[in-house]
């Protein structure tokens, strides 16, 4: 048995009917109404409780949350800079480790979280989040990704999706907007032989809580990439973002899966696929798309689904039925 | 007992570190500052200190490594050099600012480009605005003690501020020197436990590093200036209660030969030595020569220093590194300003030496005093120049 498989034996999940209580992330805090981000936080939190410790990226969660003398942290948190939080957490858990190991502390059991925006994660911070997994210290990370750089004001990352609109990316005459397609950090993060990778969406709340408290769980790094719509960068209604997180998974465009010791397993096959004009058609960021843009949109989407699904084959990775998730799916 | 021991400097430094009961060191690869993380992880490898070594895959993890374990209430070390300290700056300023106790030794080198593996003391001048203290050391001894004195004043709690000790690199890194290595309980009685005074801990949750807006962040950097400033006396302190314990002495500003000099050269690190020579030389000639070097660099020592230069007819400052533009290096700079500010006007002149590894040698000394008694004596306007440029 691998070492997640090992530390996940005795796994019980969220109970839709008794979630947690706890809120480690007070409300209050400035996030835009609507945001999905602030949401995938919160969910994160809940599922950790308060035995936590949580280093953050620069970005709207470290503002929206902490403008002096204000704080939305009920658990210990540091912001030091946009590219390190990897780099941060792998410090303060080498000093829990040290300090326990000494005698100086007594207290094995925190939890290490770090967190960043796509940009904090598939641009700048890369590099820190590589190092940090590669040395496997016991820490989670989590990329809330929003698919763009939205604290600055809506600029492109290498997460923003093919042909979407943003204020570096805008389409024009010679332009389509964004032209390259998604960077996949969730692969990358696979690809460091980790013992724990998953993709989560607010919109499919127990499988995302179930998914961190699995990564709390499992020695070692866990990365968790969570799809985070943003009502101001994507250009849709404030009430729409769990509904646009829902689409986005239904239309095979960010498919839920995880990643145990290297088994890859889908946490919810999509069956019957929806279009994924039906979830571009949503956002104002992908307006100016015509029908052939659209058409290779979805080409695109069918084959890194079939890939994905192709990986999952190979692993051996069974689909995991989940009590209480089929009454929040379709 | 400690013992007397002929070690290369870098290892002394890495043994001293090792005595003081670190918790954490990051540490990434950068020429010549190696020696000092290689040794210390051999220490830990064979389980002489315990401590985790992290070996980061940059500079700006390192210290970013280095913030996240101080605040997690761990004491920490990090060494570095040139465009490792250039790619660690964005957080050096954040360190000083979260007012984490952070030691970094830097073994000074050259900036690129060109590409220079060599010493002067341009990372150190990078290091001048970022809120770190900083120690200069002129010899191995120096290194070994200003380490020790360097946990002691970052962890005092009436300072809480990150200390960087630099020492010129190769010229003092790779030295062979005999030095008085301590040992660990000579180390314990001078250095206290580290107690933070915050920490991150899930019993009693803090925000650390918050978003300033404009109300509030002018405030924080007066704070943090003032806890600079406060600094000096709690440093000159330290030093005091490690010459009880070493009997070694140490203070912001030192002298040599001063007495009844007429020009005196101004320094900083490891030339200072050669400087002395040079003093010695021109000294055994008759001419009224001294020499005033500094220790502290950050906070700047200017009332010692104004002290220590006044009734000079005329002041030789060496810069080690460049300040484009300018009609001073850094440190002439600084100089300047505190002699302005006490409302003297002694002639200064100043001289950039030592860049990339450029040897400055005695005679190069003999030749700028020479340059400024002739400039003085035929009333030249104050200059500013770079030493031994081949055209
Ligand atoms: C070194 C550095 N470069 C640029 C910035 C400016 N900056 C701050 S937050 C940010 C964008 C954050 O985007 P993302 O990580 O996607 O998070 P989001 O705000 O979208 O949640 C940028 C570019 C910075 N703080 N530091
Ligand atoms: S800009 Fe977007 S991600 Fe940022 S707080 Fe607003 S809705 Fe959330």
């Amino acid at each position: 048995m691998g070492i997640a498989a090992e530390a996940l034996k005795d796994f019980k999940g969220f109970n839709l009917k008794k979630l947690p209580e706890v809120e480690p992330l007070s409300s209050g805090h400035r996030a835009c109404q609507g945001c999905g981000e602030i949401l995938a936080l919160r969910q994160v939190l809940k599922a950790l409780g308060e035995n936590v410790i949580v280093a953050s990226a620069t970005g709207c969660m470290e503002i929206v949350t902490s403008p002096f003398p204000q704080t939305a942290w009920r658990v210990p948190w540091i912001h030091v800079a946009f590219e390190n939080a990897a780099a941060v957490i792998s410090g303060v858990e080498s000093a829990y480790k040290a300090l326990n190991r000494k005698g100086k502390i007594d207290q094995p059991d925190v939890v290490f979280l770090a967190y960043g925006g796509d940009g904090g994660t598939a641009d700048i911070g890369l590099q820190a989040l590589s190092g940090a997994l590669e040395r496997g210290h016991n820490f989670i990370y989590v990329c809330l990704d929003n698919e763009a750089y939205m604290n600055t004001g809506i600029q492109r990352s290498s997460s923003t999706p093919y042909g979407a609109m943003t204020t570096t990316s805008p389409p024009g005459k010679k332009s389509i907007g964004q032209r390259t397609w998604k960077k996949n950090v969730a692969y990358i993060a696979a690809a460091h032989g980790i013992p724990y990778v998953a993709t989560a969406s607010p919109a499919f709340a127990l499988d995302l809580m179930n998914k961190v408290k699995k990564a709390a769980m499992i020695p070692g790094p866990a990365y968790v990439h969570i799809f985070s719509p943003c009502p101001t960068g994507w250009r849709h209604e404030t009430d729409l973002a769990v509904e646009v997180a829902r689409l986005a998974v239904l239309t095979k465009i960010f498919p839920l899966y995880e990643v145990i010791d290297g088994r890859w397993i889908l946490s919810r096959k999509v069956a019957k696929p929806k279009p994924v004009s039906e979830y571009l058609k949503v956002q104002r960021r992908f307006r100016h798309l015509t029908e052939k843009d659209i058409e290779d949109i979805q080409r695109r989407v069918d084959e890194e689904y079939e890939d994905l699904l192709r990986r999952c084959a190979m692993s051996g990775g069974e689909p995991e039925k989940k009590e209480g998730e089929e009454a929040q799916g379709d | 007992m400690g013992k007397r021991v002929g070690m290369e400097v870098s290892i002394a430094a890495a043994e001293v570190v090792g005595l003081c009961d670190v918790d954490v060191i990051a540490a990434y690869p950068i020429t010549p500052q190696t020696h000092i993380v290689e040794h210390l992880s051999e220490l830990v490898a064979d389980g002489h200190l315990d401590a985790e070594f992290v070996p980061v895959e940059s500079e700006h993890s390192a210290m970013s490594t280095c913030v996240g374990a101080a605040a997690a209430g761990a004491r920490t070390f990090t060494s570095t050099s040139s465009q490792g300290y250039a790619l660690m700056a964005e957080i050096c300023y954040i360190a000083s600012s979260l007012r984490l106790p952070i030691v970094m030794a830097v073994a000074n080198r050259a900036l690129s480009a060109p590409i220079s593996i060599w010493n002067d003391h341009a990372d150190m001048m990078m290091a001048r605005d970022t809120g770190w203290i900083q120690t200069v050391a002129e010899n191995g001894q120096e290194v070994v003690d200003l380490l020790l004195h360097a946990y002691r004043v970052a962890e005092d709690p009436r300072v809480l501020l990150p200390v960087m000790v630099n020492l010129d690199g190769f010229i003092l890194s790779h030295m062979i020197e005999p030095i008085y290595m301590p040992d660990k309980e000579e180390v314990q009685r001078y250095l206290p436990p580290y107690k933070p005074a915050l920490r991150l801990d899930p019993r009693n949750p803090m925000t650390f590093g918050p978003v300033g807006m404009p109300e509030v962040y002018t405030e924080a950097k007066k704070a943090q200036d003032e806890a600079m400033k406060g600094a000096l006396p709690v440093i000159v302190e330290a030093w005091k209660e490690f010459e009880k314990h070493f009997g070694r002495a140490y203070h912001p500003v030192e002298t040599y030969k001063t007495d009844g000099a007429e020009i005196l050269l101004l320094t900083m690190g490891s030339v200072s030595e050669t400087a002395m020579t040079a003093v010695d030389k021109m000294r055994a000639e008759g001419k009224k020569v001294g020499l005033v070097h500094l220790r502290l660099w950050r906070p700047f020592p200017a009332k010692e220093l104004v002290e220590a230069l006044q009734g000079a007819k005329a002041i030789v400052v060496v810069d080690r590194a460049m300040a484009f533009s300018t009609q001073s290096g850094p440190v002439c700079v600084e100089v300047k300003a505190a002699l302005f500010d006490h409302g003297i006007s002694t002639y200064v002149q100043n001289f950039v030496a030592g860049l990339g590894g450029r040897d400055v040698t005695v005679e190069d000394f003999e030749m700028m005093v020479a340059k400024t008694s002739d400039g003085l004596a035929k009333g030249l306007p104050m200059t500013y120049e770079i030493v031994n440029v081949r055209e």
